[in-house]
């Protein structure tokens, strides 16, 4: 049996190693791969994040060559107003160069800058414009538009951009669809330009009717193919999730409950232990299943589920919680959480009785626990003055930090202690 | 009052046969369903007094069944029994038309007591949904737009108050002085509002706060 326990131990940590090794690993090889075989000292071009004024092009650039990025942005506007071929250039570098990884949330953009060059652009425009020497560059401008529309729609190729706008919500997703049909219009804004400058778009027109029927022909046919391939894909990508999420679930019960029915069995003569094993797996299955992640040291109503889980380990007895509202942990409140866990001690421990409820209601002004047990209740008055458990740790607790408690309690009739504690700011 | 007619509901066979040799002698089990569809089939059969509804089940769960047997007219009385503690199982059945929740870590004593008390057409809260109850008409902060059904009493509030705290019914009674068919009343006033009101934080309370 143990040895059973060892292996299927061993088994179950290399799983975990395995899945959560998967992406990261993917991920360093996939950064680590160019550049070693670049060679040892090169600096890879890298779009930063800090400092970028559109998207780090120029930015990079300069680190790259150790120049000014002033230098280059002019440049870049300079090519742009004579005959586009720095947008061209721009959109280019924008497209091929990677994204250096930047954690947390990323710096904005100096507008003011941005403004700047753009004012300088227009007043080299307006110089070029008056004079007439610019005339003859304008060709290049519906390259220019239509790599900026290229570079729009390229952008949603690039998986990780696409992961960051997925993530956010429904907005967002209409926002990808305006992204693209901008990107559309200007590449074919782009196109026709082009061919209008050159005086072709009229040779032209037969083609494009050609061409129509040609594209179309070929979408009639290849649509029920296409279509066929993207459920495809979209059934293993589902496929893929669920396997994942199967493995990440059998993981778990095997690290736990798997482990906790071999408990059981091995300590199947003691009844005790086995309840005891028997709750604490059950509580922290349910947590997995059902709770949102919980801060214990941050709010009241996950301090008293903490608390009560820790004393039903300790003593084998259940302690059902009901909590109503939450708010903060203070001092005063984790004061209060102390005295809370004595008296549950006190009740597992002493009482007898088969079960205890710990009920805790946050309310605007205050905050109240009750913890009863239906066991065997004492006499208040013989309860010597040195026993530290009622008096000090919940009564004393409570009126040092400015609260209160009750004890309630019969020969025969259980015991409940109910503590209180006001809130101050509210 | 006689023997109570009981019909239990529920996937898992061994749950079943565990239900049954626990129940006492008041109760007597008339029939078992494993599924919703023989769920469905046999209270229309059978005509039980009150039928022991899992939560979970193959083909919609208990839900699924309320819906159809109490949208046909029927009058039975359900009482859910789950492992679930979820909030959203808990206020979805409760509101799905059932008169009362209780888990199946119950004594074979306390659920022979709640199906007595289902029979006779009160309500059974266990503390916990007692405590979801509180916290869902205490978190709204948009005034009510029934009164009557969308807000507690004092008095409700007192006896919610102390199912939470674990109190039984008649320990509810001694302590507020009242009797226990008052109790029983308050409690079932709750159930009603809380099926009744159609303030939608009740089900979005339920289902944000996906708590135990």
């Amino acid at each position: 049996m143990r040895r059973a326990a060892g292996t299927c131990d061993d088994d179950g940590v290399m799983a975990d190693r395995q899945t959560s090794r998967g992406p990261a690993a993917d991920k360093t090889s996939n950064d680590a791969a160019p550049a070693t075989s670049g060679g040892t000292d090169l600096l890879r071009l890298i779009r930063p994040v800090e400092g970028r004024l559109v998207a780090g092009v120029a930015q990079g650039v300069a680190d790259q060559l150790r120049l000014d990025p002033v230098v280059l942005r002019l440049a870049f506007v300079l090519l742009t107003v004579l005959d586009g071929i720095g947008a061209v250039a721009y959109a280019a570098l924008w497209m091929f160069t990677p994204r250096a990884p930047y954690e947390g949330r990323e710096p904005g953009r100096d507008w003011s800058q941005i403004a700047a060059y753009g004012a300088i652009a227009l007043a080299l425009m307006a110089l070029g414009w008056l004079t007439g020497a610019s005339a003859g560059g304008i060709g290049a401008w519906p390259i220019a538009v239509g790599g900026i529309g290229s570079l729009i729609l390229w952008q949603q190729a690039d998986p990780d951009r696409r992961r960051r706008w997925m993530d956010s919500t429904v907005g967002q997703a209409r926002k990808n669809w305006v992204r693209t049909i901008a990107g559309l219009v200007l590449v074919v804004v782009g196109a026709i330009g082009f061919l209008a400058l050159n005086d072709e778009l009229g040779k032209a027109q037969p083609g494009f009717v050609f061409t129509l029927v040609v594209v179309g022909g070929v979408a009639l046919i290849a649509a029920p193919w296409l279509a066929g391939l993207w459920k495809e894909l979209q059934r293993e990508r589902r496929e893929r999730i669920r396997q994942e999420e199967r493995a990440e679930f059998a993981a778990h019960v095997h690290d736990s409950v798997l482990h906790t029915l071999t408990l059981i069995q091995r300590n199947a003569q003691d009844s005790r232990e086995v309840m005891r094993l028997a709750r604490s797996q059950e509580r922290e299955l349910r947590n997995w299943l059902y709770q949102p992640k919980q801060d214990a040291d941050a709010s009241v109503a996950a301090a008293v589920r903490r608390v009560a889980a820790e004393e039903e380990d300790a003593h084998g007895v259940p302690i059902e919680v009901v909590c109503v509202g939450d708010c903060p942990l203070t001092p005063e409140l984790s004061a209060m959480m102390q005295a809370a866990r004595q008296a549950m001690v006190n009740a597992a421990k002493y009482s007898g009785s088969p079960a205890v409820s710990v009920y805790a209601e946050v309310e605007p002004g205050e905050v109240t626990v009750f913890v009863r047990d239906r066991g065997v209740g004492f006499d208040m008055s013989e309860v010597p003055e040195d026993r530290m458990g009622i008096r000090q740790s919940i009564i004393g607790r409570m009126e040092r930090n400015g609260g209160s408690a009750r004890v309630r309690t019969e020969l025969g009739e259980g015991t409940e202690v109910m503590l209180t504690m006001k809130l101050e700011s509210s | 009052m006689g023997n109570v007619r009981v019909l239990i509901v529920d996937d898992h066979r061994l749950f079943r046969s565990g239900v049954r040799a626990e129940l006492g002698e008041s109760i007597e089990v008339i029939g078992e369903a494993e599924d919703v569809e023989s769920a469905v089939k046999t209270i229309a059969e059978l005509q039980p007094d009150v039928v022991l509804l899992d939560v979970h089940m193959p083909g919609g769960g208990g839900q699924e069944v309320l819906r159809r047997v109490l949208g046909s007219g029927s009058q039975v009385r359900f009482l859910a029994l789950s492992v679930s503690d979820a909030a959203e199982d808990v206020i979805g059945v409760i509101r799905g038309g059932a008169r009362g929740y209780v888990t199946k870590t119950i004594s074979g004593r306390e659920l022979t007591d709640a199906i007595r008390r289902v029979a006779e057409g009160d309500a059974v809260f266990s503390p916990r949904l007692a405590g979801f109850v509180l916290d869902a008409f205490a978190s709204t902060e948009a005034p009510p737009i029934d009164p009557e059904l969308d807000s507690l009493t004092q008095r409700e509030r007192e006896v919610l108050r102390l199912i939470a705290r674990g109190y039984a019914y008649k320990e509810i009674a001694k302590e507020l002085f009242i009797s226990v068919k008052t109790v029983e009343t308050h409690v079932s006033s709750v159930l009603r509002k809380l099926q009744l009101s159609n303030r939608h934080e009740l089900s979005r309370w339920a289902t944000a706060r996906r708590l135990v």
